[in-house]
């Protein structure tokens, strides 16, 4: 494994096969999300547990559950968990053009009146999660809005920042950094490799 | 995709992704608020030469929900009764900042013609008895839903075959997502070039349904008699055409429970198609027209709402 100046790569999980570029493996991931779900749970306590979790697709969505069953196990408690579509609402859709459609489920008992947890894997730019806010709006009116992610990789382009930060990676704005869940790519992993940022990765 | 002209133009990678994202619309159709931001600031005009109902309004509904701006143009009342040319009408309307043309015209290839006049999206809402690709793609999402994949599902289309653009578009897109199709139509209906078509074709109903003659049958598409042929000579009789062509309740029952029964309106009922089959749980009819919504916003959003015409390079 090639090693980045601004990040050491970070120690596998016994068993884990690790990846090229990664940062986070399987072990460092669980630990994360249990911390998050240990953070929500402080937080929304407060407010009778009033939250739902909503999912940005693709990688928010199964982040969401599983803190969702993080929060249940902790605190005995089940919240609601459903998955906010952003596409339609993105600014970039004529520079980079169209792009598949995510599934919008509205998670049991609506969101109106509650805290919404928006969930998404890496916060960058913040242009997910204005168009996630704008999102919001044709769903209902939340009685707060809240972000969480796995990793912040800093370079706002908006005035926005996450209630819940799995992991504060510095980068450079030519690195490309992916998050792995099992849900969709069979491994848990972080990773960040040096060139032009990856097609799946530019809009995070 | 720049212009959607034709079913063909859609390769089935396209045909799956327009149907895909017409799923994610549909949900929408359902919700309290149905506006989308993603066409804000584009301007649509539904340019028709032909009447029509429902593809327009329907048109209209999808351009409207997508935030674009929406204008209908209709051939009455327009400069065209006044003796101006197709090619001027046309670029007059485009040369008002139009970003698509949808575009019906009662002759077969006005709509091809068009798209290469101008520099704006264009989209065939039906053009003479050439192609209706949206029909197709709101008849193969019909039958998505109610089937799954498509691959080698049987898909039989009965009716006015040769004045009809629904089944060649029908033929084109449902060949592409892998199913077979096979044409029913008495002889004088079959169009004479439908050898070079991609579908089996008979003139035996009965035995096609029963599966007798070219296999199980998954879907039946119905198509509608136009009054204006009735007295072209086709045929002797509406009821000679009804005993021969028409889903009779007892052809029905030559159908499995789940084969879904589609008509794409508007339906003549006792004549292509009796009430026991155009209401019993097999029609997928009303179907149809809900998924006609969802398929144009997804070939409206798929066609507009990335960097412009012209910047494009056509696919």
């Amino acid at each position: 494994m090639t090693g980045h100046a601004r990040v050491p790569a970070a120690k596998d999980g016994p068993n884990g096969d690790s990846v090229a570029g990664e940062v986070l493996g399987t072990a460092d991931v669980a630990r994360i999300v249990d911390r998050i779900a240990h953070q929500i749970i402080e937080n929304v306590a407060k407010t009778g547990f009033d939250a739902v979790l909503l999912g940005i697709p693709t990688r928010g969505v199964p982040l969401a559950h599983r803190l969702a069953d993080r929060i249940a196990s902790f605190a005995g408690v089940s919240v609601p968990v459903g998955s906010l579509d952003i596409t339609l609402y993105r600014d970039d859709l004529r520079l980079r053009g169209v792009r598949p459609l995510g599934q919008t489920l509205e998670p049991d008992g609506g969101i109106d009146g509650k805290t919404v947890i928006l969930v998404d894997d890496v916060l960058y730019s913040g242009r997910s999660i204005r168009a996630a806010l704008d999102a919001l709006n044709e769903l209902g009116r939340p009685r707060a809005v809240q972000a969480a992610v796995l990793v912040d990789r800093g370079h706002r382009e908006l005035p926005i920042r996450a209630d819940y930060v799995g992991k504060n990676l510095p980068t450079s704005t030519d690195q490309a950094v992916r998050v792995l869940l099992a849900e969709i790519d069979g491994t848990d992993a972080v990773t960040i490799r040096d060139g032009r940022p990856e097609a799946a990765e530019v809009h995070a | 995709m720049r212009h959607l002209l034709s079913a063909a133009d859609l390769d089935r990678d396209e045909a799956l992704a327009v149907l895909d994202t017409a799923a994610r619309m549909h949900d929408i159709q359902h919700r309290q608020s149905k506006k989308l931001p993603p066409l804000r600031g584009r301007t649509v005009v539904n340019l028709f030469f032909e009447d029509s109902t429902r593809t327009r309004s329907s048109f209209e509904i999808a351009g409207k929900w997508l935030s674009a701006d929406v204008v209908n143009v209709s051939a009455k009342g327009s400069s065209v009764s006044k003796g101006e040319s197709l090619r001027d009408t046309v670029l007059t309307v485009a040369a008002m900042g139009v970003d698509a043309l949808v575009v019906r015209h009662h002759q077969s290839g006005a709509v091809q013609r068009i798209a290469e006049w101008v520099d704006c999206h264009v989209v065939n809402a039906g053009d003479g008895t050439h192609e209706h690709p949206t029909q197709a793609l709101l008849d193969a999402y019909t039958l998505r839903s109610r089937l799954g994949a498509l691959d080698d599902r049987h898909v039989v289309i009965v009716g006015d075959i040769t004045h009809s653009r629904v089944a060649r578009s029908n033929v084109l897109l449902l060949t592409t997502l892998g199913a077979r199709v096979t044409l029913v139509a008495p002889p004088t209906l079959m169009p004479s070039g439908v050898a070079g078509w991609d579908c089996a074709t008979s003139w035996d109903l009965d035995a096609v349904l029963s599966g007798k003659a070219h296999g199980d049958v998954d879907a039946v598409m119905m198509l509608r008699v136009q009054s204006e042929r009735m007295s072209g000579g086709y045929f002797a009789t509406t009821r000679e055409y009804a005993t021969g062509y028409g889903l009779s309740p007892a052809r029905l029952d030559l159908l499995g429970e789940s084969v879904p029964v589609l008509h794409p309106g508007p339906m003549n009922r006792g004549l292509e198609i009796s009430t026991a089959a155009a209401d019993g749980p097999r029609s997928a009819v009303l179907d149809q027209v809900q998924a006609g919504v969802a398929v144009r916003m997804a070939v409206l959003f798929r066609l507009l709402a990335g960097p412009d015409a012209t910047a494009e390079v056509p696919a």
